[in-house]
């Protein structure tokens, strides 16, 4: 018993191999003043860490907890409640959300969904295999008056047609050139920026 | 013609250049408000200014905003909260996001005051994760207010403090609820509460709190500028037959989305009708084709048929043609081409995707009726499966008691209306995908006399 105890303890990984970086466990640090209870840190703090390594694997959960002086339970509990966030693996460099509720479904979401889908060969809720794509099906995005809309990292794009999400596909491709995967930084679209904020007046 | 000439008020910003910003906001006139009412008003005066004004909540329930502030403890020593509900998940609807996108520091300024007005020390705004372009516009707008002193530490000199915080959601329906929303700051899964005790009493981290929707917090921004007198010409006063309708006065954002030629934003006084919303904003029907159906105010409030959309969009309107009440007041618009048995099928879907499974008869009651709609979508459909919908839409939700939110009413309303209404299509529907099997109305017969030859033994085969 003791011995596994010992094996155990020695297999902890050091500061250096943690899930959590400093500069990481310094931000989530940040939110600590905003709230009256440490539990309350758990969602901007689950965002955080998703930002950062693009998931939230459960060794992430179990540092979290320590963290916050909570039980892995209660992180993993509040996690699993939203879809939103991944444990296997990290999502693409690019988060395809495409908006399958009703104004965008009566105006044609539903089948670019499903030209996307095929496009880049993975069902909805997968990630391509050079880990450059996640295609997501949404409930209602807020994005009605411009349906059948979808989004893109932060960028919003709609009304959309096949043969503009033809376009946008082939953008991505080429602005996404495949990486060898293994990375650990999920970013969004490197032009959402800069695109997101000039385009977002109709 | 007089309805196109409408000025609007919460919009009035929109479109100009660099709106989102400090600079574009102060030049007109923005926190001169803030200010007047830090130099000259009590918080128990802007309490009572709103109460006068009738204003009633906006993203939903339409429950009269001073009255929800009023029940806040007199004498409680603190902290009280403020939760501004940006969690616009209903389908249909977005007419925050048009907001905070191009006025953030609009409603910010309805959060400062109402903050005062509820003295509140700390207000979160709980931001729905899929507008990134909301949470930039409205952080660096809560950047710039503290630059100037609108926020945080005794603002403009007035001994009053507040913060303001960003709470970023993560694609939760649900949280929308004012206590799925406490629920989901306090870092739990966002799991409505039973109340009583409502959070006026004990709310976020058991502290009295309040929970406003964004375009409230921007109407209490104009009600304090402009008055009461202003706020009260607008829209439809109470009912003189009925005492305890508090009225529907004010501008109201529509949504209009859908098979419309021109979808966005309007603003329009509460009472406007549905199909002048549809005919002068909306800029009628796409390719001329005929209108089939209508959503007044996001997917919760049910459908209302062609011939119905004379009804005022007001509280009361969407309420005496059985849907559940004014929503959001984003409609939905469907053509002649569009199926009802596809509309429905898509709100199931949406509701049993968003249940958070605490209660059990909207847990399954959500998940049978897509279940349901499936099989008549797959060909397989009976009568007697629009008989088991209407059992599910009639019996689940707050209104007849049986869940602790009204998620499930919002997943009952449209069975109910698209049922009801629309019954000829889904009867139409059924017995053109089944022709042989339509009428088998017990398909559990074969429980009955041993398997034997009866009269449901026709529909065992199927």
């Amino acid at each position: 018993m003791s011995e596994t105890t010992a094996a155990k303890r020695s297999d902890r990984p050091p500061a250096a191999e943690r899930v959590l970086g400093d500069a990481l466990r310094r931000r989530i640090e940040q939110f600590y003043p905003r709230y009256p209870t440490r539990r309350a840190v758990v969602l901007p703090a689950l965002h955080a860490i998703n930002e950062e390594l693009g998931y939230v694997p459960l060794a992430a959960v179990a540092e979290l907890a320590e963290m916050l002086g909570l039980t892995p339970a209660q992180v993993q509990d509040t996690l699993s409640f939203y879809g939103f966030f991944r444990q296997d693996r990290p999502v693409g460099r690019l988060r395809i959300m495409v908006c399958r509720s009703i104004s965008c479904s009566a105006c044609g979401g539903e089948e670019l969904l499903d030209h996307l889908c095929r496009r880049l060969g993975i069902r909805p809720g997968e990630t391509t295999p050079d880990g450059r794509f996640t295609v997501e099906f949404a409930e209602c995005l807020g994005l009605c008056d411009r349906a059948p809309a979808l989004l893109a990292g932060e960028e919003v794009h709609g009304p959309l047609n096949r043969e503009m999400l033809d376009q946008l596909i082939d953008r991505w491709m080429q602005t996404l050139p495949a990486e060898p995967a293994g990375r650990t930084k999920a970013a969004v679209s490197p032009d959402t920026k800069s695109t997101a904020a000039a385009g977002d007046t109709k | 013609m007089a309805k196109q000439s409408y000025q609007p008020v919460l919009l009035a910003n929109v479109g100009k250049p660099e709106s989102h910003t400090l600079r574009a906001y102060e030049a007109g006139g923005g926190y001169r408000g803030l200010r007047q009412v830090l130099r000259e008003k009590s918080p128990q005066d802007v309490v009572a200014l709103v109460k006068a004004s009738l204003l009633r909540g906006r993203g939903g329930a339409g429950f009269p905003t001073g009255l929800k502030w009023s029940f806040l403890p007199e004498d409680h020593p603190g902290p009280i909260y403020l939760c501004v509900n940006a969690d616009e998940s209903e389908p249909g609807t977005f007419v925050n996001r048009v907001q905070m996108e191009h006025d953030p520091h609009q409603v910010l300024e309805g959060i400062i005051i109402s903050a005062y007005a509820t003295r509140a020390s700390t207000a979160y705004i709980y931001l729905r994760y899929e507008y990134p372009l909301c949470l930039r516009r409205m952080q660096t707008a809560i950047d710039e207010a503290r630059e100037k002193g609108y926020l945080g530490k005794n603002i403009l000199g007035s001994g009053w403090s507040l913060e303001v915080y960003i709470h970023r959601g993560a694609g939760a329906y649900v949280c929308g609820e004012e206590t799925g929303l406490i629920e989901s700051i306090e870092g739990k899964r966002a799991w409505p509460r039973i109340k009583p005790p409502f959070p006026a009493v004990e709310g976020l981290f058991r502290k009295p709190t309040v929970v406003n929707n964004v375009e409230t917090l921007a109407c209490v921004k104009h009600i304090v500028d402009r008055g009461l007198e202003w706020f009260k010409s607008i829209g439809v006063p109470p009912a003189p037959d009925n005492p305890r309708d508090p009225g529907s006065y004010g501008p109201k954002l529509f949504g209009i989305s859908g098979h419309v030629n021109r979808p966005g934003c309007y603003e329009r006084p509460l009472g406007i009708s549905a199909r002048e919303l549809i005919e002068q904003c909306g800029g009628g029907v796409r390719q001329g084709r005929k209108l089939k159906a209508v959503v007044p105010g996001g997917l919760s409030t049910g459908v209302m048929t062609a011939d119905e959309i004379d009804t005022p969009m007001d509280f009361s309107g969407p309420l005496k043609v059985g849907c559940l009440g004014l929503g959001t007041g984003c409609l939905i618009v469907l053509d002649e081409t569009y199926s009802m048995v596809d509309f429905l099928y898509n709100s199931c879907r949406f509701f049993a995707h968003e249940s958070c499974g605490q209660c059990t008869p909207c847990r399954e009651g959500t998940h049978w009726s897509v279940a349901m709609l499936e099989r008549i979508r797959a060909g397989r459909g009976r009568l007697k499966d629009l008989e088991l919908l209407l059992e599910i839409g009639d019996t689940i939700g707050i209104i007849p008691g049986t869940t602790i939110c009204g998620l499930a009413d919002g997943a009952a309303w449209p069975i109910k209306t698209a049922i009801r209404k629309f019954r000829g299509e889904f009867e139409d529907y059924i017995k053109r995908t089944n022709p042989g099997g339509y009428q088998t109305v017990h398909p559990v017969a074969w429980f009955e006399g041993n398997g034997s030859a009866g009269a449901g033994s026709a529909a065992v085969k199927h």
